[in-house]
């Protein structure tokens, strides 16, 4: 049993929380993810580590699915059945000189533990983050701390520049020389993104999030192809060199269990409201 | 011991295999002709006192048995489901020349389940030595190995990567074959010796190598868990499954319950495995009973078949259609699997093990319709700890290179099971275990930790 040490609504159903999970927390990096199960009926679902507090990390998620949706429903003091991890290899932080980390959506959740540690190794470090609106950006407070610039995008205007993090990034590029971007997002904004750094040569790494059940290298399920070759994402990856990506493959099997998910989380909404309706988010 | 009929079975995952009462088991017991060079202990890769354990059965002195058998093997409950008895004890049961052989492997099981149902004394431990050994991966070789270790005084740290413990004998072997149960009250009899169990722990990640060659000793036991892909087209369609993940699905996330339980499966209606060994069957026959019409591929003949005999018998049973001599070639489909392209395969030439070597028949190509695909063509030792030990000297198969006594070629690091043997047997595992256990206890001792 792993304890919720702290839970907090960030943005339009995006929340964090913190558990306590020493064995995690003591080895984690910039890049890694755990693995959580919530009860004994529950999925495991990987969850990128957000940032690490002594014996605690955080996750950042969200609730699009049943166990996202049930996750985000506990509150400080809960606990849940299983936290496995750190998992996937670490970002492979070096000196690079100007790093551009870049998060869009929940991928913004990625960003601060990258930014972190491409900081300590000495880059200069161009953050851009992006989502549909200003309701739904995370964390931009804490990454003005961090990075030496911070750029903001939303797609409707709402706040920073009016459009996608790839057109900011378009910019910066023209402006300046960057040796290195990460892109962390969902896939189709991954995909767009890593097009524009291409043209300029730019070093860059995609976190990828195919749909996972072991975490380890025992299944086979989060496979995608990297250069045409079949990679395990949560232990060749998760992050992988952008422009050698199929990315179309990702979407598509990210796809296989739409209907399965869709009635898990009807399922789990109709029996909640009928019987708990204490939930603090329901 | 009537096994429950196919009609009724394919409907749940029941143990297809009631086991022997105990008038049917002394009966039994009463046919071994208690050979004075026994051939069947000869042919039982732990050498289990067969005719002394089989006699103490035939006079009704069951817990005299278990205590027999727990000599030479700590999980008989298992190996009395699971072990292939035709190529082992069975096989080389004198009764078998000319009648059935005695059956062993039923009366093993039966002697377990008797003890287990009496509940479980845990044997005297001898005194603390104060050495710490850390035991990776919780299949049937790191759960014996550290049974062994924490009998013999030393404290034993049991690090599983997932959730729970058991390995292969809880995500692999599906309930009908052997239920979780069984495997459960196997660990916690592990875990009364005084083992620690940390799950969630995935060694190399969670668990350093700093962190684990502070430790006195390691036995490493991570088993062939890596599936291998065949490497055709369309391998990357939604449906398509390695038989790992398929049966981890079920066995450990339960998806035949969902949505009660949250992990999704694709049912399918038509489905093709390719594979013969265990794996493949347990493959089909978990897809059987989740409603499924099932195909399974051999490339080679039906003699050839690798998987436990009587688990051949029941998949035909349940209705799973054999194409022997086939290979897939192509898994056609969109963006989901529609059907799977096959070839003949002759089988010509005898290669290194004289097995015969399949090759593909030219014009031969036929198309199964399916809309899922399971592949159980093989496992591998998973890389991504063993990778990273410096100096670890590896085999063909990325296998870990080990002495009789399970020692690697890095000083104080021991491994048994799978990932020493590459994929093999339950009974195999836990006799490699058993060795490298007792030379890290004599390693200990010798070196004066203890
Ligand atoms: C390495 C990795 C890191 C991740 N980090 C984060 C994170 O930090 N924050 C976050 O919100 N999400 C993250 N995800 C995605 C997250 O795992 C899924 O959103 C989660 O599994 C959905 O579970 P659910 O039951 O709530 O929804 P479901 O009902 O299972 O799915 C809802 C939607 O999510 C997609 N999906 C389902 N399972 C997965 C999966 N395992 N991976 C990716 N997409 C999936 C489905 O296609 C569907 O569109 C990460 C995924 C990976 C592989
Ligand atoms: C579907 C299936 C059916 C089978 N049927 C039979 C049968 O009928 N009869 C028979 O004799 N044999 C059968 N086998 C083979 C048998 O199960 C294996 O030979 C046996 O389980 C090997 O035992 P092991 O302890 O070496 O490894 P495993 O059982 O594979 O256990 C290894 C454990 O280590 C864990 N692990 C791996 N890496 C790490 C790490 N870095 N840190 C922490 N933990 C880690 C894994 O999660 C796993 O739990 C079958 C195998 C399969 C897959
Ligand atoms: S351990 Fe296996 S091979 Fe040995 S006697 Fe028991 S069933 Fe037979
Ligand atoms: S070979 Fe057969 S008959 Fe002889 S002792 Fe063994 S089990 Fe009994
Ligand atoms: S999630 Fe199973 S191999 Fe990656």
């Amino acid at each position: 049993m792993y304890l919720i040490e702290e839970t907090k609504q960030l943005a339009d159903r995006v929340f964090q929380i913190w558990i306590r999970a020493p064995h995690v927390a003591r080895h984690a990096k910039a890049g890694q993810f755990l693995m959580i199960r919530v009860a004994e009926t529950g999925e495991r679902i990987p969850l990128t580590i957000s940032a690490v507090d002594g014996d605690s990390v955080r996750v950042i998620f969200m609730a699009i699915g049943k166990t996202t949706t049930w996750l985000s429903r506990l509150a400080t003091g809960d606990t849940v059945l299983d936290v496995a991890g750190p998992l996937g290899r670490p970002s492979e932080i070096k000196p690079y000189g100007t790093c551009a980390v870049i998060g869009g959506g929940v991928g913004i959740a990625s960003i601060p533990i990258i930014a972190a540690a491409a900081k300590r190794a000495g880059n200069y470090v161009i953050g851009i983050i992006g989502a549909r609106n200003s309701a739904l950006l995370i964390l931009e407070e804490e990454l003005a701390g961090t990075c030496d610039e911070l750029h903001v995008a939303t797609d409707d205007g709402s706040g920073g520049t009016h459009g996608f993090v790839s057109d900011v990034l378009k910019t910066a590029l023209q402006k300046q020389k960057i040796d290195c971007a990460w892109v962390v997002g969902p896939a189709m904004m991954m995909k767009v993104t890593s097009m524009v750094t291409k043209p300029f040569g730019v070093k860059t790494f995609v976190s990828l999030n195919p749909i996972m059940v072991d975490g380890t290298g025992m299944c086979g399920s989060c496979r995608v192809l990297v250069g045409g070759t079949t990679r395990f994402a949560c232990v060749d990856g998760p992050e992988f060199d952008a422009h050698q990506v199929d990315f179309d493959l990702l979407i598509q099997r990210q796809r296989s269990y739409l209907n399965e998910e869709k009635s898990a989380i009807e399922e789990y909404l109709v029996h909640t409201c009928q019987c708990s309706g204490g939930s603090p988010h329901a | 011991m009537l096994e429950r009929p196919p009609r009724e079975r394919i409907h749940d995952f029941e143990e297809v295999d009631p086991g022997l009462s105990q008038e049917e088991a002394v009966a039994e017991a009463m046919r071994c002709l208690q050979c004075k060079k026994p051939s069947c202990v000869a042919g039982c890769p732990v050498s289990v006192a067969i005719p002394s354990f089989v006699s103490a059965v035939a006079s009704w002195d069951f817990a005299g048995a278990a205590a027999i058998i727990k000599e030479e093997n700590m999980l008989p409950a298992i190996c009395g489901r699971v072990c292939p008895q035709e190529s082992q004890c069975e096989g080389a049961c004198i009764l078998g020349v000319k009648d059935l052989p005695v059956k062993v492997g039923a009366l093993e099981r039966f002697v377990a389940d008797w003890e287990r149902a009496q509940g479980f004394v845990p044997p005297a431990r001898s005194q603390s030595t104060g050495c710490r050994v850390a035991v990776v991966g919780s299949g049937p070789a790191g759960l014996c190995g550290a049974a062994e270790l924490a009998r013999r005084g030393h404290t034993v740290i049991l690090y599983e990567s997932l959730h729970a413990p058991g390995g292969v004998l809880l995500y692999g072997i599906p309930s009908f074959r052997l239920p979780k149960d069984i495997v459960q009250a196997e660990v916690a009899q592990i875990e009364a010796l005084g083992v620690e169990i940390r799950t969630n722990h995935l060694v190399g990640r969670s668990v350093t190598l700093e962190d684990l060659f502070a430790f006195d000793a390691v036995l490493l036991a991570t088993g062939a868990g890596l599936p291998y892909f065949i490497g055709i087209p369309g391998e990357q369609l939604a449906g398509v499954y390695s038989a790992n993940e398929f049966l981890t699905r079920v066995n450990l996330m339960r998806a035949d319950r969902f949505p009660a339980y949250d992990t999704p499966i694709r049912r399918g209606s038509r489905v093709v495995v390719a594979g013969g060994g265990n794996v493949a069957m347990d493959a089909a026959r978990v897809a059987v009973r989740l409603g499924a019409s099932v195909t399974l591929v051999y490339r080679r003949n039906e003699e050839d078949l690798p998987a436990r005999r009587a688990e051949v018998v029941r998949a035909k049973e349940e209705g799973v259609n054999f194409e022997f001599c086939a290979a897939p070639v192509r898994i056609l489909g969109e963006s989901e699997v529609t059907g799977v392209t096959c070839v003949r395969m002759v089988v010509c030439a005898q290669d290194g093990n004289m097995r015969p070597v399949p090759s593909p028949v030219e014009g031969s190509s036929f198309t199964l319709d399916a809309d899922l695909f399971i592949g159980a063509i093989g496992q591998g030792p998973n890389p991504l700890l063993i990778r990273e030990i410096p100096g670890i000297a590896r085999g063909e198969v990325g296998n870990v290179e080990v002495d009789p006594d399970g020692r690697t070629s890095v000083s104080r690091l021991f491994a048994a099971g799978d990932v020493a043997t590459g994929a093999a047997t339950v009974i195999l595992a836990m006799g490699g275990a058993k060795k490298a256990a007792l030379a890290i206890d004599q390693m200990l001792i010798r070196s004066g930790s203890v």
